[in-house]
């Protein structure tokens, strides 16, 4: 009964993401990833990597421009002014700015997913290894779910887009992910194809997955190697010890004090209570060390 | 008063009347009817576009996902309260000049459900997988949501259309009675097969008034609750602007303002068109007047401590949005939304403004456009300004959103004419009971008879 669940652990269910076993079975695994801003240079290669491994759709010029790409990895950049806003400096006041922030902005798999309890068909839903899944085809579009994310990092198909593929192109397509139609959303997937392809592989063997054993393409094609995913039930796994060094853990806000001095880790727009299961390392400019 | 309907005026005659409007209609009807359906079918072609072309038609990008449909079916919602709501609780404060407005009150829910039910299907992008919202069985075991919004939307939507109907043609019955035994060829079928055999007894009027009653009691907290059900697509969500907890109240006074003017509009039409003038009063448009005027002031006042509890809750992202509305590219529209919507009830406090008819028609229209104007503010200005800076960005509709829209009026429009020609559009038997009460029971109390009546009628 989940009312008695909720009574039972009131306490638990007020604070999100320790309820335990019973409200979310993460029994082997969880994938998390560590993002280093230190490294990131902006360089977009993870797009790229990821729109040849997901069969994203290549939109054109003109309807890019109308904000329509199917980028499910964007690296934003926001202007860094160098004002010190806390004294009283006005950012228009600072010369010249310090330069632009990167930041690869793909679904956080939040374990608190705002997108999931609003679809009126469950097409996106919860995954026992705290993934976020959407279902291409139990999508009806209703859009509610982009609507309601605070990432923005959910895509729709306005268009068709074979087009993107012509003849002999469709042939270089992933054939382990499907290409998705007009009218349907879509999302970073943290490359699912090669989670259950690994896992299915470690099944057979009888053991679990190993760390490493899967990458995702961003990860994969990282030249500084700024992206790490793993297991974060695996406490030896790399993603693990990156979310231990900085005291990273789910249930923690901000405010709760995960935020120490030495830590640059922090989870982006971690007041909502989203539980992201991406964690970002604050960059380290030089002129501040 | 001056004006009230004529005391000693015969209850044929207030049959031949209200027949005769359903009889042979003038050119203009046709005229209308006609203008109404070509933009129906722009509508129907920008549809059949968007259908085969894909959703970015409508102009929408990726903070921006609702658009015009959204804010549409929230706008044909709104306007479909005032009828069956104000209908249901006037009958049950026993509220005597409801009488002769009801039934066009009532007609516009029916029609304006109709019409709101059309944007959440235009607005998925699979819409042929709209059934997939309906908890049918099937051999996969798979049922939709039942923690959405959309999926309680639904439903609400889908009660209130049928309870409303159900209203309205309960309502009509003794009418259709009427319009029965004096009606020749497809309509003497029609309107005796709708009729269901009333031949007025007793037994069968106490029994309607039993019914009646229920009905009123069933509609009025489901009205109340629907569009609360309706604003909860946004209260629900974590959006800032829309994760309010006044939007529900919000939202049904809004519906109730709109739906107001809606019925002052309609009532001019339908008074001047059929030559209603012995019916429709003008001290019943008075009083819909001073209600339109109370009920706007709950909305402003639900807006203003929406307002203050955004700037003095002092949270970044509802702030942000705040200033959006007032200070970004939507702000002529937000602005005329509250500079009119707030200023421009008061002028129905003046008496003169509340008996012309051309003041009181220009001040109606321009609440219902203001009023859509609102809700297209509730939806763009929050996710034009989302949590998220990269992905600011702004919406403005395209030739496929604007044509389905003003197709969505064209089709209230004929849907509501051609309603008033097949059915009486005003309670006759009612007209008759206010009247009879008025000569045998309180036949001292004439003058200010609404505010005096209370002992319900019996024939």
């Amino acid at each position: 009964m989940p009312l008695e669940r909720m009574f039972k652990n009131w306490v638990a269910f007020r604070k999100s993401g320790q309820v335990g076993d019973e409200y979310q079975t993460h029994k082997d695994y969880r994938w998390g990833m560590s993002i280093d801003l230190d490294k990131c240079i902006g360089c977009q290669t993870c797009v790229t990597a990821c729109y040849a491994e997901n069969n994203l759709a290549v939109v054109g010029k003109e309807r890019f421009d109308r904000d329509l790409g199917m980028h499910w990895m964007r690296i934003e950049r926001y202007f860094d002014t160098g004002a010190d806003i806390a004294q009283g400096e006005k950012p228009e006041d600072s010369f010249p700015e310090k330069g632009i922030q990167f930041i690869p902005m793909m679904c956080q798999q939040c374990e608190h997913a705002p997108c999931e309890p609003v679809c009126p068909v469950a097409a996106t839903y919860h995954t026992p290894d705290g993934l976020n899944a959407q279902v291409y085809n139990r999508c009806i579009g209703s859009r509610y779910c982009s609507n309601n994310c605070p990432y923005k990092v959910r895509y729709f198909n306005f268009y068709s887009y074979y087009s993107s593929w012509p003849s002999p192109l469709e042939q270089q397509l992933n054939p382990d992910i499907s290409v998705r139609d007009k009218g349907v959303m879509e999302k970073c997937t943290f490359c699912v194809q090669r989670i259950r392809q690994a896992k299915n592989q470690a099944k057979n063997e009888h053991r679990k997955v190993r760390d490493g054993e899967i990458q995702t393409a961003c990860q994969q094609a990282c030249p500084t190697q700024a992206i790490v995913f793993g297991n974060l039930e695996d406490a030896d796994s790399r993603v693990a010890k990156n979310w231990k060094k900085e005291q990273m853990a789910f249930g923690h806000t901000e405010a709760e004090g995960h935020e120490k001095e030495t830590g640059r880790g922090y989870r982006t727009l971690e007041d909502l209570n989203t539980e992201p299961s991406v964690m970002y390392l604050k960059r380290v400019r030089d002129t501040d060390v | 008063m001056e004006e009230e309907i004529r005391k000693d005026i015969a209850w044929a005659q207030i049959n031949r009347d209200v027949l005769d409007s359903m009889m042979a209609p003038r050119k203009t009807y046709w005229v209308i009817i006609a203008l109404c359906l070509s933009i129906v079918s722009v509508g129907v072609y920008a549809e059949i576009h968007q259908y085969n072309t894909g959703m970015g038609e409508a102009q929408l990008n990726r903070p921006q996902m609702w658009g015009l449909y959204i804010a549409n079916f929230i706008f044909w919602v709104g306007v479909s309260h005032a009828g069956t709501l104000l209908s249901a609780a006037l009958f049950l404060t026993n509220t005597e000049w409801r009488r002769p407005v009801y039934r066009s009150a009532e007609a516009m829910t029916s029609v304006a459900l109709l019409t709101a039910a059309i944007f959440p299907v235009i607005h998925l992008g699979r819409v042929w997988d709209l059934y997939w919202v309906l908890p049918y069985p099937n051999e996969r075991g798979l049922w939709p949501n039942f923690r959405s919004p959309l999926l309680w939307d639904m439903a609400a939507i889908f009660t209130y259309l049928t309870s409303s109907m159900l209203f309205l043609y309960y309502g009509m019955i003794p009418d259709l009675a009427i319009s029965r035994d004096n009606a020749r060829g497809w309509r003497r079928r029609l309107y005796g097969w709708m009729a269901l055999g009333w031949a007025g007894t007793d037994r069968q009027w106490r029994n309607f008034r039993k019914g009646y009653l229920l009905l009123a009691c069933f509609l009025l907290p489901l009205a109340v609750s629907v569009h609360s059900i309706v604003a909860s697509d946004f209260a629900m969500s974590i959006m800032p602007g829309w994760h309010v907890t006044s939007l529900p109240p919000y939202f049904v006074a809004g519906a109730l303002y709109s739906g107001c003017a809606a019925i002052i509009t309609l009532y001019i039409i339908l008074r001047h068109t059929f030559r209603y003038e012995e019916y429709l009063t003008l001290p019943i448009l008075d009083k819909l007047c001073k209600l339109t005027f109370a009920i706007a002031m709950i909305w402003v006042y639900l807006n203003l401590i929406e307002f203050a509890s955004v700037w003095y809750g002092h949270d970044m992202y509802e702030k942000e949005v705040l200033i959006e509305k007032a200070m970004g590219p939507y702000a002529p529209f937000w602005w005329a939304m509250i500079i009119l919507g707030f200023g421009l009830p008061f002028i129905l406090v003046i008496k003169k403004v509340r008996r012309n008819m051309i003041a009181l028609i220009i001040t109606s229209m321009l609440i219902n456009i203001i009023m859509w104007l609102e809700r297209w503010m509730i939806v763009s200005p929050t996710l034009a300004r989302n949590h998220e800076p990269f992905s600011w960005g702004y919406h403005w509709p395209g030739w496929v959103e604007l044509s389905i829209t003003l197709a969505s009026f064209a089709w209230f429009t004929m849907l509501f004419l051609i309603f008033v020609k097949i059915f009486p559009s005003i309670s006759m038997y009612e007209v008759k009971e206010m009247l009879y009460h008025r000569r045998h029971v309180s036949d001292r109390l004439v003058r200010d008879l609404p505010e005096t009546e209370s002992v319900p009628v019996k024939e």
